[in-house]
């Protein structure tokens, strides 16, 4: 007989204190009661101290005028605009330069990951080489050296050099023609959704008739065809309803048209070298740890170089490659805070600089700031999640 | 690099605030008597008012208003602590205690005095804000700069200004807002922009770094009012008297002709006044919690105001500024301490 039968001769039931779940259950509220009350006690001493002496608080700052420019803005913003502004403008700048940097970072990173496996001896060594420079030299170092590289060697607005009358490239930055979408231009507009939505329909068809038949389908020269032809048959039907607004020199510096401005620029294109050097030994690493039996197997199937490559190797290569480039990703990301050093204004010089400094708020700003990186570190480690288990291994 | 410093230090002081009873009198005053030395917030190198010389001395404007503090206390003028900041660091560096004195060309303005829980001390150089243009440009006015892309720097009041006088103007201008003057004179240096504005005497001072200072020159228009001076943190009354009263000596000591080199006569004079700044009155540094001969020990050691400013921005440096609104009251400028009695 057994203390846990429910034995009805048991005349003195065990104290619900003796009960293993029960005391765990207990002090897990008590310790998290403490940790709570810990905090409320911090939060209410510093905002006292702080009012006693005389340090502002709260977040009424976030309503009043700026009264400072921002050198890139993707959302209307003028010194007129409010602290809360500055931090959505440099939010906005924060997320641009992440996403081209990560979008770069991957390509470069592949490619050389794979050139790193190249049998030929002078790709393979230029990959090493590529990735042991670039990894070992302080990022910071990099995006100065990209910065003032470009500063110093292009010339001055007036003696551009250009192509056309359309793009200008000088030391204050790039300038392209910005697109000017007329009246009617939404049917371009929706044909693009449809060839999209199309050539997604046409994929899933092609494998499920390959799954299910055997037989192949040209999808890609098909597809390609539809999102070309599709918008540009509408664009040309609809009128062309779209010009080119051409930059011009007036004054001092250009005006009109797209200007990449030389911050952005460089460092998008440090974080984006740094960071592939990074992953492209991830990608080797990757390649290297699916066995050589599979490839063996895929040719002795009669699978092509290319096929195996595409439909044996990659999907198990991505398995072990996702975790880590995860963290490549996120460190990009918060890496892309160096901007301060060369005055791109992203988030943190923007936000957590200037404005913390013109309103004094640092407890408040520095606050919001790391909940802005908490919250995108964790959007991305979310989606490489679910990019992770949609790519993980599917025992049939 | 300066997010992890600005954390750092915001995570000091709200450590401070978070487990800090309130503030006593006299904690700083106290505090730096034992610990022996000030801590002084500096820039990171400014010609004039604070940057270090080919010996790795602090010098400048600033850096001997700290110098001045130091005297008073110790009767030794060498017994300071520099620690060099940039425009957006240097608040939370003295909210959060890891400086005494912050003495960086900062300017007094009506939130930075009530909102920061700091107090200014006075003003040791009276400045505005300037523009300084290549002088290939061939620009002679600020007014013809709309257009212009203009080099500054990140957390000043010139970022303010600069967006008012503008506005004002109705001129259109694109900023490129950097971290530390190296890189805004190197920014302006390199093309990236056609004008750098900061405050006057500045101007000067980062022309000097140019490799060559003669392909830049200074446009007439001030458009601010730049009081700049030491700050401390709120709540230490003597500690504020302190420094407040150390740069009022030296004013006081160019006013009644005190200098480095005369005031050991000085000493004998039978003028009240001289007599009561060099310690001749018994009794009278008591009031500040100290020696009756600190205002000597600052002159002889550091120089009045004149000496200082001559030294470090004036005829005696490459900077050549002269004392304009810095002049005394009674020479033509607006520099005025209220009398030692
Ligand atoms: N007086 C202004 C400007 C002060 C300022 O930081 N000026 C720059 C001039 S470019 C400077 O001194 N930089 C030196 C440094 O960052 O170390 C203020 O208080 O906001």
């Amino acid at each position: 007989m057994s203390d846990t039968s429910k034995d009805s001769e048991q005349p003195a039931k065990p104290s619900r204190l003796r009960d293993p779940a029960f005391r765990a259950l207990i002090f897990q509220i008590l310790a998290t009661a403490a940790v709570v009350a810990f905090f409320i006690y911090i939060v209410r001493n510093t905002l006292h101290n702080m009012e006693l002496r005389g340090i502002s608080t709260g977040f009424d700052f976030l309503d009043r005028a700026s009264g400072f420019a921002i050198l890139q803005s993707l959302v209307p913003y003028s010194e007129a605009s409010s602290y809360g502004r500055t931090f959505i403008v440099g939010l906005l700048n924060t997320i641009l330069v992440s996403a081209l940097g990560i979008f770069f970072a991957t390509l470069i990173g592949f490619l050389v990951g794979v050139l790193r496996l190249s049998k030929n001896w002078l790709v393979n060594k230029l990959a090493m080489i590529y990735i042991e420079l670039f990894r070992n030299i302080p990022l910071l170092l990099q995006i100065l050296f990209w910065y003032f590289a470009i500063a110093f060697n292009l010339p001055s607005p007036r003696q551009s050099l250009s192509m056309g009358d359309a793009f200008f490239l000088n030391n204050r930055g790039m300038y392209l023609p910005a697109p000017q979408f007329g009246e009617g231009f939404w049917m371009t507009g929706l044909a693009i959704v449809a060839a999209i939505v199309g050539a997604i329909l046409l994929v899933r068809w092609s494998r499920q008739r390959f799954e299910a038949t055997g037989q192949t389908f040209p999808t890609l020269y098909v597809s390609l065809g539809l999102l070309i032809g599709l918008p540009l048959i509408v664009f040309l039907a609809s009128g062309a309803p779209l010009h080119w607004e051409l930059p011009e020199l007036k004054g001092f510096n250009f005006k009109g048209g797209l200007t990449v401005i030389p911050e952005l620029f460089a460092l998008t294109l440090a974080l984006s070298i740094y960071t592939a050097a990074f992953i492209a030994e991830t990608v080797r690493s990757g390649i290297q740890a699916v066995s050589h039996g599979q490839t063996e197997a895929a040719s002795a199937l009669g699978l092509s170089h290319a096929r195996t490559l595409r439909l044996v190797v990659i999907p198990q290569a991505m398995r072990v490659i996702i975790p880590p480039l995860t963290s490549q990703y996120l460190n990009l990301t918060k890496n892309s805070s160096l901007a301060v050093a060369i005055g791109y204004p992203d988030l943190v010089a923007v936000f957590s600089g200037t404005t913390l400094n013109q309103t004094g708020q640092a407890v408040e700003i520095i606050a919001i700031t790391m909940a802005v990186y908490l919250s995108l570190s964790l959007g991305i480690s979310l989606f490489m999640n679910w990019y992770n288990a949609k790519m993980a291994l599917r025992e049939r | 690099m300066t997010i992890k410093k600005i954390t750092v230090m915001t995570a000091t002081a709200v450590a401070g605030m978070m487990f800090m009873g309130s503030a006593q009198a006299g904690a700083t005053f106290d505090a730096v008597k034992k610990k022996g030395f000030v801590q002084c917030g500096v820039t990171t190198g400014l010609p004039g008012f604070s940057a270090p010389d080919e010996k790795g001395n602090w010098t400048g404007i600033d850096v001997d208003t700290c110098r001045a503090v130091a005297a008073a206390m110790f009767g030794d003028a060498t017994k300071v602590n520099f620690k060099p900041l940039n425009a957006k660091e240097r608040f939370t560096a003295l909210q959060s205690g890891e400086i005494d004195i912050l003495s960086r060309n900062t300017t007094w303005t009506y939130t930075r005095d009530t909102s920061l829980g700091l107090n200014f001390a006075g003003v040791n150089y009276y400045d505005g804000q300037g523009f300084m243009v290549s002088k290939k440009l061939g620009v002679k006015s600020a007014l013809e700069l709309s257009g212009a892309a203009i080099c500054i720097q990140a957390g000043t009041t010139t970022e303010l200004n600069l967006a008012d006088y503008f506005r004002a103007n109705k001129m259109e201008y694109t900023a490129i807002t950097y971290d530390t003057s190296e890189e805004t004179i190197k920014g302006f240096e390199a093309g990236r922009c056609d004008v750098l504005t900061s405050d006057q005497s500045q101007l000067y001072g980062l022309r000097t770094k140019l490799p060559d200072p003669a392909s830049a020159v200074v446009l007439p228009e001030v458009i601010s009012k730049e009081p700049l001076g030491p700050v401390v943190r709120q709540g230490d009354d003597e500690w504020f008297n302190l420094v407040k009263w150390s740069l009022f000596a030296q004013l006081n000591a160019e006013e009644l002709g005190v200098t480095s080199k005369n005031v050991d006569q000085m000493l004998k004079s039978a003028d009240p006044s001289i007599k009561r700044l060099v310690g001749g009155e018994a009794g009278f540094g008591k009031f500040l919690g100290l020696d009756d001969k600190w205002a000597y020990y600052i002159v002889k050691q550091v120089g009045n105001y004149g000496e200082m400013f001559e030294r470090n921005v004036g005829q005696g440096s490459p900077l050549q500024i002269s004392r304009g609104l810095n002049a005394l009251w009674n020479k033509g400028g607006i520099q005025y301490a209220p009398p030692v009695r």
